[in-house]
């Protein structure tokens, strides 16, 4: 009865109750709608990351303090038996889509043709590995189209660069640049610089006369054992990057050729192990694992994951966190208020009502929940009909095909709002409308409730 | 406490009742003695602001003196708490009101069974219950209008209805004719007095509609929150 009670109560003020069922449900939308897009911008920077470097990173110990400095020195001897470890292990295995090794370096590249060159940071990698890593998509959120590495496994001579370097060396129309300016400057470099660097390179120069028009620099660095080296890479593509600072400076190469120029002729070795899972869940358990097979078998390596090696991830997620939680405050001081105002206005027509009630033997708990039975409905229409509404706009957005640049993107990819598979987010949005709507209630119930008989009855 | 015996429905003694209101005490009720005796048609009667209201309300157990002993039913009113106070509403007074007093979003039948929630009966025992005393009291055809479907007598109906629903000691209507004409008014009287006879329940009124007086087994005069004089009709054997 008391259900039947509040459900008419409602439809008698149709109209108000529908402004108040409105409200929570634009709240609802409101709140669903941006935490889909939270979720998309998370999941999608969270795609983009674990698509380029994967969910883990096995270094050796003290090369996140160090390494950076002289990589070299802490390079993992015997990677190909690590991985091996990583692939085989009956724990760890399962859950591992791609575990690949990695060379970072840094040097000088240069383009002799032109008098220029260019301090450079760069990664050696497997390009079938990058290649499949490229295709990690949990969330459904590349719509089908990968970005390839452009390299071979079996050319190691081969690499990319991005667009700023170059630019800079003077390649950006050799490899199909838009809009590339010409420079306005002039070689600072005296013949007998040329003659210096050129003899540096010479020797392979003289090897390898043969004319090609495929762009290629000479990379220099020093060995593992302090010695210069030099290597020349052909460049496959620019690639755009993100950040300008990189893009002026990004070098990607087969990992062959990375190692020529790292080790020489001496053993090569990698600088880390990049690990990326099937699925973002697993990642504890695979960090955990990884540990106990660092400790019993007394490797010397260190683990971390996507997000410890990507500040900016934290700071995004923190930011989004903080201004969806800054909008739910709001909306739902909105909400709280809506119901409030309704609830009071309920009791304050309803005197009568709550007179005749008490003298036919209601006790002021009774009259209470009475009230909090429709303030709480009312939450809950409103609420429920916001989800639905939700889910119906997000599809529809979804369905429209639109796409767009999410942070720490290079490339457009879709705009998928998600919701699907957050449901344990959906339904505390829906509980929380809900429960500010029981909140809103109490006061104008408690009201109700204190009312004395006579005084009620007398009201008209 | 003699006046407390099985026979009495009602018993008051010395019973005052004061309001503040403002700076400005108003007594409503002056040292009230009486008995009211169960399974009579009683009747207060009295000029407007004489008391007689304030005298249901407390009869009623929805108000309380504010010195003096009120015993209904037998039992001591301000003895008992908040609760036990509304159950024992619940179980032994029926209400009928001037205006009524209809739960607005409610059919006639569960008017009536609203009622009956607090009494421990089935749904299907107080729809039972319902629909019976609206045959009896003749609204069969219309168990499922709601209150504004229905015209004034029909709806005075409904609450004779709810209060005899639950089988009460007492009924307490205060001016239950004021809103209807004559004609319905009349009809509304020889229901109450045929429901009063069938259910041997004690019905006491404040009114001052001659018709309803003429019917009383027993009245009450107050004025100035003083009962005045109590007259009593003999009964025929």
């Amino acid at each position: 009865m008391i259900i039947r009670i509040a459900s008419r109560s409602i439809l008698r003020n149709a109209r108000r109750s529908t402004a108040t069922i409105a409200a929570v449900a634009v709240g609802a939308v409101a709140m669903l709608s941006f935490s889909a897009f939270k979720n998309q911008t998370m999941i999608g920077l969270q795609t983009a990351i674990v698509e380029r470097a994967g969910h883990l990173t096995i270094f050796r110990e003290g090369y996140n303090d160090f390494g950076t400095a002289n990589p070299a020195a802490y390079d993992i001897a015997g990677y190909t038996e690590l991985l091996g470890t990583l692939r085989t292990d009956p724990e760890l295995s399962p859950m591992i889509n791609v575990a690949t090794p990695v060379v970072a370096l840094g040097g000088i590249a240069s383009n002799f043709a032109l008098d220029t060159s260019k301090t450079f940071a760069g990664q050696g990698i497997l390009p079938s590995d990058r290649d499949k890593m490229q295709r990690w998509n949990e969330y459904g959120l590349s719509g089908g189209a990968f970005q390839t590495t452009g390299l071979r496994d079996d050319d190691s001579n081969r690499g990319v660069v991005g667009s700023g370097l170059a630019r800079m060396l003077g390649f950006c129309e050799a490899l199909g640049g838009q809009d590339c300016p010409r420079s306005a400057g002039h070689s600072a470099a005296t013949d007998a610089d040329k003659r210096d660097f050129t003899a540096l390179v010479g020797s392979d120069r003289e090897l390898n006369r043969t004319v090609s028009t495929t762009p290629r620099i000479d990379l220099l660095a020093s060995t593992a054992g302090g010695a210069p080296n030099i290597v020349q890479m052909d460049i496959g593509q620019a690639t755009k990057i993100g950040a300008k600072e990189l893009d002026d400076s990004f070098v990607r190469m087969h990992i062959g050729l990375a190692q020529r120029l790292l080790y020489g002729n001496a053993e090569p070795r990698a600088t880390s192990i990049d690990v990326q899972l099937h699925h973002t869940a697993d990642l504890p358990a695979a960090i955990d694992r990884i540990k106990t097979l660092n400790r019993t078998g007394k490797l010397g390596l260190e683990v971390r994951d996507f997000a410890e090696l990507t500040p900016s991830y934290g700071q995004i997620v923190g930011m989004y966190t903080a201004i969806f939680a800054f909008i739910s405050i709001v909306i739902g001081i909105v909400v709280l208020f809506s119901i409030v105002n309704t609830m009071s206005m309920t009791v304050m027509e309803r005197i009568n009502e709550i007179g005749t009630s008490r003298a036919l033997g209601f006790r002021r708990s009774r009259i209470g929940m009475q009230f909090l039975a429709e303030g709480v409905l009312l939450g809950t229409v409103g609420a429920t009909a916001g989800v639905a509404i939700a889910v119906a706009l997000v599809t529809t957005i979804n369905g429209l095909g639109l796409s767009w640049m999410p942070p720490g993107a290079t490339v457009p990819t879709p705009f998928r709002l998600l919701l699907a598979g957050q449901e344990a987010s959906v339904f505390a949005t829906w509980l929380a409308l809900v429960l500010i709507s029981v909140v809103a209630t109490v006061l104008p119930a408690m009201r109700a409730a204190r009312m004395t008989t006579v005084d009620s009855l007398r009201h008209v | 406490m003699t006046d407390g015996a099985p026979g009495n429905a009602v018993v008051l003694q010395s019973v005052s009742r004061e309001y503040v209101e403002g700076d400005v005490a108003v007594v409503a009720l002056k040292d009230v003695s009486m008995t009211i005796p169960r399974g009579r048609f009683s009747m207060l009667v009295g000029p407007s602001g004489s008391g007689k209201t304030t005298l249901l309300n407390i009869i009623g157990c929805i108000d309380q003196q504010t010195s003096g002993h009120v015993e209904v039913c037998g039992h001591d009113i301000k003895a008992l708490s908040d609760n036990r106070v509304a159950d024992f509403r619940a179980e032994n007074i029926g209400f009928i009101f001037q205006g009524f007093n209809l739960l607005p979003v409610l059919t006639a039948q569960e008017n009536v069974e609203y009622a009956l929630l607090l009494l421990g009966f089935s749904a299907s025992e107080r729809q039972s219950r319902a629909r019976a005393m609206l045959s009896r009291v003749g609204l069969g055809d219309h168990l499922h209008h709601r209150p504004n479907q229905l015209s004034g007598g029909q709806k005075q109906r409904v609450a004779i209805a709810r209060a005899l629903a639950k089988d009460p000691e007492i009924v307490l209507a205060d001016e239950p004719t004021a809103n209807l004409d004559s004609e319905t008014g009349r009809q509304i009287i020889d229901l109450m007095r045929t429901m009063q006879r069938e259910f041997h329940t004690s019905f006491i009124f404040s009114t001052h509609d001659p018709q309803l007086i003429s019917e009383a087994d027993e009245t009450y005069r107050i004025r100035d929150g003083i009962v005045v004089e109590r007259s009593v009709k003999e009964l025929v054997a």
